[in-house]
C-alpha cells in the first residue's frame, strides 16, 4: 500500500531575516513514504540537515490537523498547494510523484512581513479582529443562552462563515494581497447572528478601515475562495460590502461619530 | 526589500485609533471599498451608455437619415424646453465625469494593490480561478480608454477621418463619417479588437460590480455571471457588426 | 513526614461551598484593580478568557503566547463538544448529575469540591459563549441542540459541527483582542516562557525568550497564571499540537510547585495509526464514529485476504464480544485497551498491523450512503486525505493515542499551585477529571478555570496587597533566572553531539508510550526508570543544535522542550510506579479483575500524589492529598 517517491527536488525559499535578501535553495529528497504529509517531508529534510550541521528551514505549524492555521506556504504556485480545500499540513505527499520538482515560498503581501525562511508575521489579522471582529459582552452578564432563538439556516451561515481559521491563504493566493475574505468572514459570522446587531456597523467600518491600512483591495478575482482550506465563499466579502455601505450611508447619524 | 514587522512587544490600543472626519464623499471615497462603490456606479453608468449607443448606432442599418435624424434628437432632447444641446451636454458631463472618477479609482486601487505586495512571488503562481477577464482589466480599460479618445477624434472632431465629399468633415453627416472611416480596414480591426476588450472587460466588471455592491443573493446569483456574459455579448456583437457591414458593403455600400 | 496539603476547600454542604466561598472572598475595590498587574501565560481556552476577564474587570493584564497569535492555541483542535448541566432537553439532567458523572468518569480521583463547582459555573459557559456569538448547532425551531457523548445518560454535549473547540476559542480570543485593543491586556505573542520566578516565597513575575530574537527578559506582576495545557506530546506521538509542551509547568514545578498525578493521561480510542517512521503526530477522528462504525480485527493474525473477503465468521468484533450492552460505544480507556491487545496478539491491520478496523459498511448498509455522509461526511474526508483510503469502501483503520493529560499542576480550590500567587488553569491543572476524563469536558473545565474561578480567586489574593509595589525586573532573582535561562540555551547550542532534538524527543516518546502508556507494569516502569536517566545523559552530550540563539531557531526551541521531557517522563514513571493499582487512565497490569478491568485500592489510594522538586526527578518528593469524599459513594465502574 505504501509507495515511495524518488528523486524529488525542492527549491526553497531561504531567508535569514526580515530584512535580508533571500534567495531559493535546491535540495534533493532521494526517497519518501507517499504516506507522509508534506511537512513531514520538511521535518525529515530538516532532521537531515542538522545531521549534516545545517540550519534547519524554518516554516510555521502547529496542529498539523488543518485547524490551527499556522501552516502558510506557497506550493508550487498555490496557497497551501495543490489540494483543494486542505492546508498545507494536511496535503500528503501521494499527491507528487517521483522525480518531481516542488517549489517551496513563503506567503508574500506588505502585511505579512517574512520572519525567517518560510515564516511570515500574520499580526495583522489581529489588528482587524482587534479593531471590531468581536461582540461586546463582558463576563457574567450573560442572558440564558436560549433566550434568543437563532433560526437554523441563520446559524449555518454563520458558522459557514466562522470556520476561518486564520491562515491568510486569502490574502496570499489574492493577485492584489487583500485580505477582503478574512475580514468578511468575521463580520459575516457576527454581523448575521441576533447577538452581533448593536455593533454591527460600527463593526464593520472599524473592521474595513483597518483592513485598508495593511491590504490590498479586493477586484473579485475569486482566488481566495479557491485556496481557502475551508472554502468560505466570497459570498461573505458581498454581505461585508453591502453592510459597510449601510453603515456608511443609512447609519451615519445612528453611529454618532466624532 | 526592507520590511518593518509588526506587532512585536506589547501590542496595545490599535481599536481606539480614530480616523480624521471629512466630508462624507470623500470620506466613503477614502477606503478601498468605497472605491470599488465608486467603480460599480460609475461603470453603471458607463454601461447604460455603450448600450444605448449601441442600440442607436443601429439606426445605420436603416440608412443615413434614420442616423442623421438620431443624432439631431440627441441635440434636440428636452428641446424646445431646454436650448439645443444642453441636456446633451449635460449627460455628456456625467459621463465624462464617471470616466473620470473610474478611471481615477482604477489607478489609486492598482497603486494600493502594488504596494501591498512590494516583493513578488519570485516562482510561478498557478491561478485557479482568477481569469484573463479578471486578471487584464486594467489592459483591456486602458485599450478601451486609449480606442474612446481615438473614436472622439475621428467621427466627432473628424481629426484622424478623411475628409468627405464636400473637401471638408461635417460632423453632422454621421452616416458618411461613419462609413468613410470604416472603410478603412485598418480604422476597422482596430474598431474590432477594441470592442472585444471592451466585451472582455464588461465580462468581469458586470459580475464584479454585484459583488461590490454587496448585491448578493441566493436567489439571483447565479443571473449575475449570466448577465455579464450577456450584457457584454450583446454590446460587443452590436458594435462589431457595424465595421462588418461597412467593410461588406450592408451599410454605405 | 510530607507536607500537610490544603485544598482550601470551603465549609458547608457540597452544594453550598462555591456560594460560601463567593460570599466571604476579600474583593478588590474597582478603583484599585488598575494597580494589580497579573501576567497570564498561554491564551487557549483558560488563558484567553481568565485574561480577558481579568482586563474586563479592570486589572492590569499581560498576557503571553509562543504562538504568532492567540487564535493558534490547541484548544482548537477539540472537535466533540462541550458538557453543561442545562438540562435543555429535560432528560434529567442536573448539576448533580454533571458533578457525578464527572468524578465516576474520573474514577473516583478528582476533589469533589472542585468538581461541583464546574458543574455549577458550566450552565454561565454556555450563556456566555452564545452571547459572544459562538455558532452553536440549532434545532430549527432556533434552540439550541445537543448530542449524548460517551459515560453520559443525558444529552448534555453542546456543539458547532465538528469544530467546538475552535469556535469557543474563537470566542475567547476575540474578547481578548478586544481588550488588547482597549489597552487592558498588553500581549507578547511569540514569547515563551522560560522560567518562574519567586521573591520571598510568593511568585514575582516569569522569564521569557523572544523566539524572534532570541532575547530573555524578565516581567513582574502581582500574580501569575500558567494556562499552559497538557503534556500528552511527551509520547512525541500523539494527538497534541507540535509545540504543545510542559515547559511552563515544568519550569513552576522546579520552582516550588508541586506535580500532581503525572501518570493520569488519557489515551484516545479512534485516532488514525502510524502509517511510517517519520510520523509527527497523530490525527484524532471523533469519538462519535463508534455510533456506527463496528470495530474489528481478524480472527486470524496471519490473516492475507484483502478485507473485503474476510467472512463474518472469521471476524472478531471484540468490543461487541466483550461488552454487550455498551458494544462499540465502551469507554475510551477500555476500548484503547481492547485495541492495544488486539494488535499485541498479532491481530492488528494495515501495512504496518497496527491498527483495527472501524468498519461502516453495515451502517451505509442500513442507513444509506447518503445518512452515513451526512453524519461523518467531514470526518470520512479527513480520513481519506490523511490515509489515503475511501472509508467509504474500505473500513478505517484506528489505534488509540495519547490524547489529553489529566495530571497537571496541583492547586487548591482557588486554583493556585503551591507557590502563592502562582495559579494553574485549564489542562495544566490538575484538578477536576481524576484518573480519566470524560468526553467535551475539557473545554468546559478550561473556560469554567478562566471565566469563572479565576477572576474571583485571584482577588482574594490580591486584596492585601494593595499599594504593595512588585519587585522589579533588576531584582537579583529575577536577574539569576535570566542568566539560568541564557546559560541554558547557550548550553544547548554548546554540546555540538551528533542527534537532533527530534530524534531523543522520539526516542523518550518510544520509552513512556512502551512502559507508561496504555498498560503499565511495575517491571516495565523499572525499566523505563533505568533507561531514562541513561539516554537524557546521552541527550546532555550529544545533543545537536544547528543555528544560533540570536534568530527565530525552532531546532533550539525544541531543545528546551525535550529536556523538559526527559525530566516530565522520569516523573511519570516514578508516579504509576507508585501507584499501586489501577484506575482510569493509569491501568497496572498487576491490578485488574478477572475480566481485565481496572482494580481500584480505595483503601491506599483515594489519594492525589503530588510531587515536589528536590533538584532531581528520579528522587522527586511524594506528598500526599486525602481525597475526602462527603457526597459520593466510591464504586466500581462498569460498562457492562
Amino acid at each position: 500500500m505504501s509507495n515511495h517517491l524518488k528523486d524529488i527536488t525542492l527549491k526553497i525559499w531561504r531567508q535569514s531575516g526580515p530584512n535580508d535578501a533571500g534567495h531559493f535553495e535546491s535540495y534533493k529528497v532521494d526517497e519518501i513514504s507517499d504516506e507522509a504529509s508534506f511537512l513531514e517531508m520538511l521535518d525529515y529534510l530538516n532532521e537531515r540537515l542538522i545531521n549534516e550541521g545545517q540550519e534547519a528551514i524554518v516554516f510555521d505549524h502547529d496542529c498539523r490537523e488543518g485547524i490551527c492555521g499556522t501552516c502558510s506556504l506557497m506550493i508550487n504556485g498555490q496557497a497551501h498547494g495543490p489540494e483543494r480545500a486542505t492546508a498545507s499540513c494536511q496535503l500528503h505527499m501521494r499527491k507528487f510523484k517521483s522525480g518531481d520538482s516542488i517549489t517551496i515560498e513563503p506567503w508574500r503581501a506588505r502585511a505579512f512581513p517574512i520572519v525567517k525562511d518560510l515564516m511570515v508575521d500574520r499580526s495583522a489579522f489581529d489588528r482587524i479582529i482587534e479593531s471590531g471582529g468581536f461582540i461586546t459582552s463582558p463576563t457574567g452578564g450573560a442572558p440564558d443562552a436560549n433566550l434568543i432563538p437563532i433560526p437554523k439556516p441563520v446559524s449555518d451561515a454563520a458558522m459557514d462563515a466562522a470556520q476561518c481559521i486564520g491562515c491568510g491563504a486569502c490574502v496570499a493566493a489574492c493577485p492584489n494581497g487583500a485580505a477582503n475574505l478574512f475580514t468578511s468572514a468575521k463580520i459575516a459570522h457576527l454581523n448575521l447572528l441576533p447577538q452581533g446587531q448593536a455593533e454591527r456597523f460600527r463593526r464593520v467600518e472599524a473592521m474595513v478601515e483597518t483592513m485598508d491600512e495593511y491590504f490590498g483591495s479586493c477586484t473579485n478575482h475569486g482566488e481566495c475562495e479557491a485556496a481557502c482550506p475551508k472554502e468560505i465563499s466570497i459570498d461573505v466579502i458581498a454581505l461585508a460590502n453591502a453592510d459597510y455601505r449601510k453603515a456608511k450611508i443609512k447609519n451615519r447619524k445612528q453611529l454618532a461619530r466624532n | 526589500m526592507a520590511q518593518v514587522l509588526h506587532g512585536r512587544g506589547p501590542v496595545t490600543a490599535t481599536a481606539t485609533t480614530t480616523r480624521k472626519r471629512r466630508p462624507f464623499l470623500l470620506d466613503l471615497y477614502s477606503t478601498a471599498v468605497g472605491k470599488k462603490y465608486a467603480m460599480a456606479i460609475t461603470g453603471i453608468g458607463l454601461m447604460g451608455f455603450v448600450l444605448f449607443h449601441m442600440i442607436g448606432n443601429l439606426k445605420m442599418y436603416f440608412g443615413a437619415s434614420d442616423l442623421d435624424h438620431y443624432a439631431e434628437f440627441l441635440k434636440k432632447l428636452l428641446y424646445p424646453l431646454a436650448p439645443k444641446g444642453t441636456v446633451l451636454w449635460i449627460l455628456r458631463g456625467g459621463l465624462i465625469a464617471m470616466a473620470v472618477i473610474h478611471i481615477h479609482a482604477a489607478i489609486s486601487l492598482t497603486r494600493l494593490n502594488r504596494t501591498a505586495r512590494p516583493v513578488r512571488y519570485q516562482s510561478e503562481r498557478d491561478y485557479q480561478v482568477a481569469n484573463f477577464a479578471s486578471r487584464s482589466m486594467r489592459w483591456t480599460g486602458v485599450t478601451v480608454f486609449l480606442f474612446l479618445v481615438w473614436h472622439l477624434l475621428d467621427l466627432t472632431f473628424g481629426v484622424t477621418n478623411t475628409v468627405g465629399a464636400d473637401g471638408e468633415f461635417i460632423r453632422a453627416n454621421v452616416y458618411d463619417n461613419v462609413v468613410r472611416s470604416l472603410d478603412r480596414w485598418p480604422v476597422a480591426a482596430f474598431y474590432i479588437l477594441a470592442n472585444i476588450a471592451l466585451g472582455i472587460h464588461l465580462f468581469h466588471g458586470v459580475w464584479s460590480l454585484f459583488q461590490s455592491m454587496g448585491w448578493n443573493n441566493p436567489r439571483f446569483n447565479k443571473w449575475r455571471q449570466a448577465f455579464a456574459t450577456g450584457f457584454a455579448t450583446v454590446v460587443v456583437v452590436g458594435n462589431v457588426s457595424f465595421p462588418i457591414a461597412v467593410l461588406a458593403g450592408v451599410v454605405g455600400g | 513526614m510530607s507536607v500537610e496539603l490544603n485544598s482550601k476547600s470551603p465549609a458547608g454542604p457540597l452544594s453550598d461551598k462555591w456560594e460560601n466561598y463567593k460570599a466571604d472572598v476579600k474583593l478588590v475595590n474597582p478603583n484599585n484593580k488598575r494597580k494589580f498587574k497579573v501576567i497570564v501565560v498561554g491564551t487557549g481556552l483558560a488563558g484567553a478568557s481568565a485574561a480577558a476577564t481579568l482586563a474586563e474587570l479592570g486589572y492590569q493584564v499581560d498576557a503571553f503566547t509562543f504562538h504568532d497569535s492567540p487564535r493558534r492555541a490547541h484548544s482548537i483542535a477539540a472537535q466533540g463538544g462541550i458538557n453543561a448541566a442545562k438540562n435543555y432537553q429535560g432528560d434529567g439532567d442536573s448539576v448533580h448529575r454533571l458533578f457525578y458523572d464527572t468524578i465516576k468518569g474520573g474514577d473516583f480521583r478528582a476533589r469533589e469540591s472542585n468538581v461541583h463547582r464546574l458543574a455549577e459555573v458550566s450552565v454561565n459557559i454556555i450563556d456566555q459563549m452564545v452571547a459572544q456569538g459562538v455558532p452553536f448547532a440549532r434545532e430549527y425551531g432556533g434552540l439550541l441542540d445537543n448530542r449524548s457523548f460517551g459515560g453520559a445518560q443525558v444529552s448534555r454535549t453542546f456543539y458547532a459541527r465538528g469544530q467546538t473547540g475552535q469556535q469557543l476559542l474563537l470566542g475567547a480570543y476575540q474578547q481578548l483582542a478586544r481588550q488588547i485593543g482597549l489597552g487592558g491586556v498588553r500581549l507578547f505573542n511569540r514569547t515563551e516562557l522560560v522560567d518562574v520566578v519567586t521573591i520571598e516565597g510568593r511568585a514575582a513575575g516569569i522569564v521569557v525568550r523572544d523566539l524572534m530574537t532570541g532575547e530573555i527578559t524578565s516581567h513582574s506582576a502581582h500574580a501569575v497564571v500558567l494556562a499552559t495545557g497538557g503534556y500528552g506530546n511527551v509520547f512525541f506521538l500523539s494527538t497534541n499540537a507540535m509545540a504543545c509542551n510542559v515547559t511552563a509547568a515544568w519550569r513552576a514545578h522546579r520552582k516550588g510547585a508541586y506535580f500532581a498525578n503525572p501518570c493520569y493521561t488519557q489515551i484516545h480510542p479512534t485516532c488514525i495509526p502510524q502509517s511510517d517512521e517519520f510520523q509527527s503526530k497523530l490525527t484524532l477522528m471523533s469519538e462519535s464514529l463508534r455510533n456506527d462504525g463496528r470495530v474489528w480485527v481478524p480472527k486470524n493474525p496471519d490473516e492475507t485476504r484483502p478485507v473485503d473477503q474476510i467472512p463474518e465468521e472469521d471476524r472478531d468484533y471484540y468490543l461487541e464480544r466483550l461488552y454487550p450492552s455498551y458494544g462499540n460505544l465502551a469507554p475510551r480507556d477500555i476500548s484503547s485497551r481492547a485495541a492495544k491487545r488486539a494488535v499485541d496478539r498479532g491481530q492488528g491491520v494495515g501495512p504496518l498491523k497496527n491498527g483495527v478496523y472501524l468498519d461502516f459498511s453495515d451502517a451505509i448498509n442500513r442507513l444509506g450512503k447518503n445518512v452515513v455522509e451526512e453524519r461523518y461526511g467531514n470526518l470520512f474526508e479527513m480520513y481519506e486525505r490523511i490515509a489515503g483510503e475511501n472509508p467509504y469502501d474500505v473500513p478505517m483503520r484506528i489505534y488509540p493515542a495519547s490524547h489529553y493529560t489529566m495530571g497537571g499542576l496541583w492547586v487548591d480550590y482557588e486554583l493556585m499551585t503551591t507557590i502563592p500567587g502562582l495559579y494553574a488553569a485549564g489542562e495544566a491543572n490538575f484538578s477536576d477529571h481524576g484518573a480519566n476524563r470524560l468526553g467535551a469536558s475539557a473545554l468546559m473545565q478550561g473556560l469554567a478555570d478562566g471565566y469563572f474561578v479565576l477572576p474571583y480567586t485571584i482577588g482574594n489574593y490580591l486584596a492585601p496587597m494593595l499599594n504593595k509595589p512588585i519587585p522589579g525586573v533588576d531584582h537579583p532573582e529575577f536577574k539569576a533566572a535570566e542568566s539560568a535561562a541564557r546559560e541554558r540555551f547557550n548550553g544547548y547550542l554548546n554540546v555540538k553531539g551528533t542527534r537532533s532534538p527530534d530524534w531523543f524527543h522520539r526516542e523518550v516518546g518510544k520509552i513512556i508510550w512502551d512502559y507508561c502508556g496504555m498498560e503499565r507494569t511495575q517491571q516495565g516502569l523499572e525499566k523505563a526508570l533505568s533507561e531514562l536517566p541513561a539516554l537524557y545523559d546521552e541527550f546532555k552530550k550529544d545533543l545537536r543544535v544547528t543555528g544560533n540563539g540570536e534568530s527565530l531557531n525552532q531546532t533550539l526551541e525544541k531543545a528546551g522542550r525535550v529536556d523538559d521531557f526527559f525530566q516530565l517522563g522520569m516523573l511519570m514513571c516514578r508516579d504509576a510506579l507508585d501507584r499501586n493499582e489501577s484506575c482510569g487512565g493509569h491501568f497496572r497490569a498487576e491490578y485488574q479483575t478477572d475480566e481485565g478491568e481496572a482494580l481500584r485500592d480505595d483503601d491506599n489510594f483515594c489519594n492525589v500524589f503530588a510531587w515536589e522538586w528536590t533538584g532531581d526527578p528520579m528522587s522527586a518528593k511524594r506528598n500526599i492529598e486525602e481525597l475526602n469524599y462527603e457526597t459520593v459513594h466510591l464504586a466500581t465502574r462498569s460498562y457492562k
